[in-house]
């Protein structure tokens, strides 16, 4: 038995290099921990749930009509002025957006190969009995997320795909959301993947906000809840556009 | 009653395991599952066949040596309870039951159902202490604890590090182990000196074990024998930040950096590794008077 502890411990140490290493900045070794990594998932989550939910009442203008969801798009690009130049919001808007999303993506794709690597042996039987369906897509989810976010940009922003040639007007939103919309398979994939997203922000506000230590053994229950009610507005926000103009209901 | 048990047998950490079935008759229902794998044993014994290393010591829910998971669930599955006090009437009679250790990178099996839980040694090593003069005791009340503070870091306290949490955890995340040894010192006055410092330490050392990360799922708080909550990691969550954000004199010391694991290289380059490594053993044995350390 004696020699057989002896390899066992070089088994279970041998697999790295160890090196003593002070890392001189605070913010550099944050981010080199696991838990730093996942603060930062939590904080540009909030920024990008917050987007999320202000986009979807935006969104919610296209049922007062033509002239104020384009009034809006408009008011959007002219908001601070004149200290502003137009657009300029906007893309200070754009830009945090978009290294939010940098950061989110980044933490979440090193912290799951950590997380694939910590368990090389697969068990033969597993049966979870505590997590949600929502807490398990939350990385395929993300992927699906994404390529919808890219596929939305080309289509919704700038016009590349699923329009006719001259069919897309720059600030025209009530038509080109009408237009868009016809097309059945854009819609449905726009729901498909507003469900998605509903799952990731199910698991994932009230995962924030244990993250960032909210959570406590008597609030679970009220997070939980009021977690997916946020995810569930905001799917049927969002899902309402593409299910009416689908309907006829906005033509 | 009698059982079907589906046994994880592996005769060493470099042999290739597998499932074996033994029926295990007589069982009454008061027996605690180790008694039954003791039946077992004793059976196995009298037919001169080796029999099922497991680990076990206190067997009253206290040393944390004990676990493995049946049927797919650390410890069995009823709540708050170790496999030695776990009942066999919490079974049906003529149940099939797979048992199977835990598993996880850092903890390599060493023989059927018993594991190496040193990573979990190396995380304590890291932090999990208090530096403190051990002259004369001090007077009582001395240092005065708030009643929440100290109900806090009894909670904590209780963790008995039996490795559960991580073999639930789909991710094979020690957070829940980490946090509670955390927490038990950081609420503490007498832990308040080297606070950051511990966290940092301890939180770097989980990932230098090739522990994986928390995605919140909650498997290992269902599991925890002592009911350990996960509000303790969203507390160890606080404090790094915590530590990052306190102005230090002198920057906090990370104990020691890997490159990051990723999922191709943690097979082959395991076993390449620990080849060079005995190598290297077998050199400095070799060279020096004194045996080579086995730990790094
Ligand atoms: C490729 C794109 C994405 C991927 C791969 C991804 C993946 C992940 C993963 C793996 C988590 C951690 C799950 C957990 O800790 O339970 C997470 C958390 C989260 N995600 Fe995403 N995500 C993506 C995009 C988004 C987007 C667009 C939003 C905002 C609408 C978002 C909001 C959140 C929030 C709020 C959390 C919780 C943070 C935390 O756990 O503390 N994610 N995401
Ligand atoms: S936190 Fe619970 S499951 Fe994990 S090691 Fe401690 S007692 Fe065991
Ligand atoms: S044998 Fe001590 S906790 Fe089970």
């Amino acid at each position: 038995m004696a020699s057989n502890t002896n390899s066992i411990s070089v088994h279970s140490t041998a697999n790295v290099a160890r090196q003593r290493v002070a890392v001189s900045h605070g913010a550099l070794a944050f981010w080199h921990t696991m838990i730093g990594k996942k603060v930062i998932m939590a904080v540009t989550g909030v920024v990008l749930v917050g987007f999320v939910v202000a986009h979807m009442l935006g969104n919610l203008k296209i049922f007062s009509g033509p002239d104020e969801i384009n009034a809006y798009s408009r008011f959007l690009r002219e908001v601070g002025s004149p200290e502003l130049a137009y657009g300029q919001l906007l893309w200070i808007v754009r830009t945090v957006l978009l290294i939010c999303v940098a950061l989110h993506i980044t933490a979440a794709v090193q912290l799951s190969r950590m997380s694939w690597a910590a368990r090389p042996v697969k068990y033969d039987v597993k049966r979870n009995v505590e997590t949600t369906f929502a807490a398990r897509m939350m990385r395929w989810g993300g992927v699906l997320v994404v390529a919808f976010i890219i596929f939305h940009l080309l289509h919704l922003t700038l016009g590349a795909i699923g329009f006719r040639p001259g069919q897309f007007t720059h600030l025209a939103v009530y038509l080109n959301v009408t237009a868009a919309f016809k097309v059945w398979p854009v819609a449905l994939f726009y729901i498909v993947a507003m469900g998605a997203l509903c799952l990731h922000l199910d698991h994932g506000i009230w995962s924030m906000l244990q993250t960032l230590g909210w959570n406590t053994a008597r609030n679970e229950k009220q997070l939980k809840i009021a977690s997916r009610a946020i995810a569930v507005v905001v799917f049927l926000g969002f899902s309402s556009v593409p299910v009416s103009v689908w309907a006829g209901w906005l033509h | 009653m009698t059982f079907t048990l589906k046994v994880w047998r592996q005769h060493s950490a470099d042999e290739p395991g597998r499932f074996v079935s033994y029926q295990v008759k007589n069982v009454t229902p008061d027996m605690s599952f180790l008694e039954m794998l003791d039946a077992l044993n004793e059976d196995l014994i009298s037919r001169q066949e080796p029999p099922v290393a497991f680990e076990h010591d206190c067997r009253e829910g206290i040393c944390g040596s004990c676990g493995f998971l049946i049927n797919g669930v650390a410890h069995g599955g009823q709540r708050g309870t170790t496999v030695c006090q776990l009942a066999m009437r919490f079974f049906k009679n003529g149940d099939a039951l797979t048992l199977e250790p835990w598993r996880a990178r850092a903890f390599p099996v060493i023989r059927d159902l018993i594991v190496n839980r040193s990573a979990f040694d190396r995380i304590i090593q890291a932090g999990g202490f208090i530096s403190a003069p051990t002259g004369t005791a001090p007077a009582a009340n001395a240092i005065l604890v708030p009643k929440e503070d100290a109900d806090t870091a009894f909670d904590a306290a209780a963790c008995i590090g039996c490795g559960a949490c991580v073999a639930a955890c789909p991710n094979a995340s020690a957070m829940l182990f980490t946090s509670a040894k955390i927490t038990h010192l950081n609420s503490l006055p007498q832990g308040q000196p080297q606070r950051d410092q511990r966290t940092l330490s301890m939180v770097a050392e989980m990932r230098n074990e090739l522990f994986g990360s928390c995605t919140n799922h909650g498997e290992c708080e269902a599991v925890c024998p002592k009911r350990i909550p996960l509000e303790f990691i969203g507390k160890m969550n606080r404090d790094l930040m915590r530590a990052a954000w306190h102005w230090h004199r002198e920057p906090l010391v990370i104990p020691s950096l890997v490159q990051l694991p990723s999922a191709e290289d943690s097979h082959e380059q395991f076993h390449e590794e620990v080849r060079i490594h005995e190598e290297d053993q077998a050199h400095v044995e070799a060279e020096s008077p004194e045996p080579a350390a086995t730990r790094r």
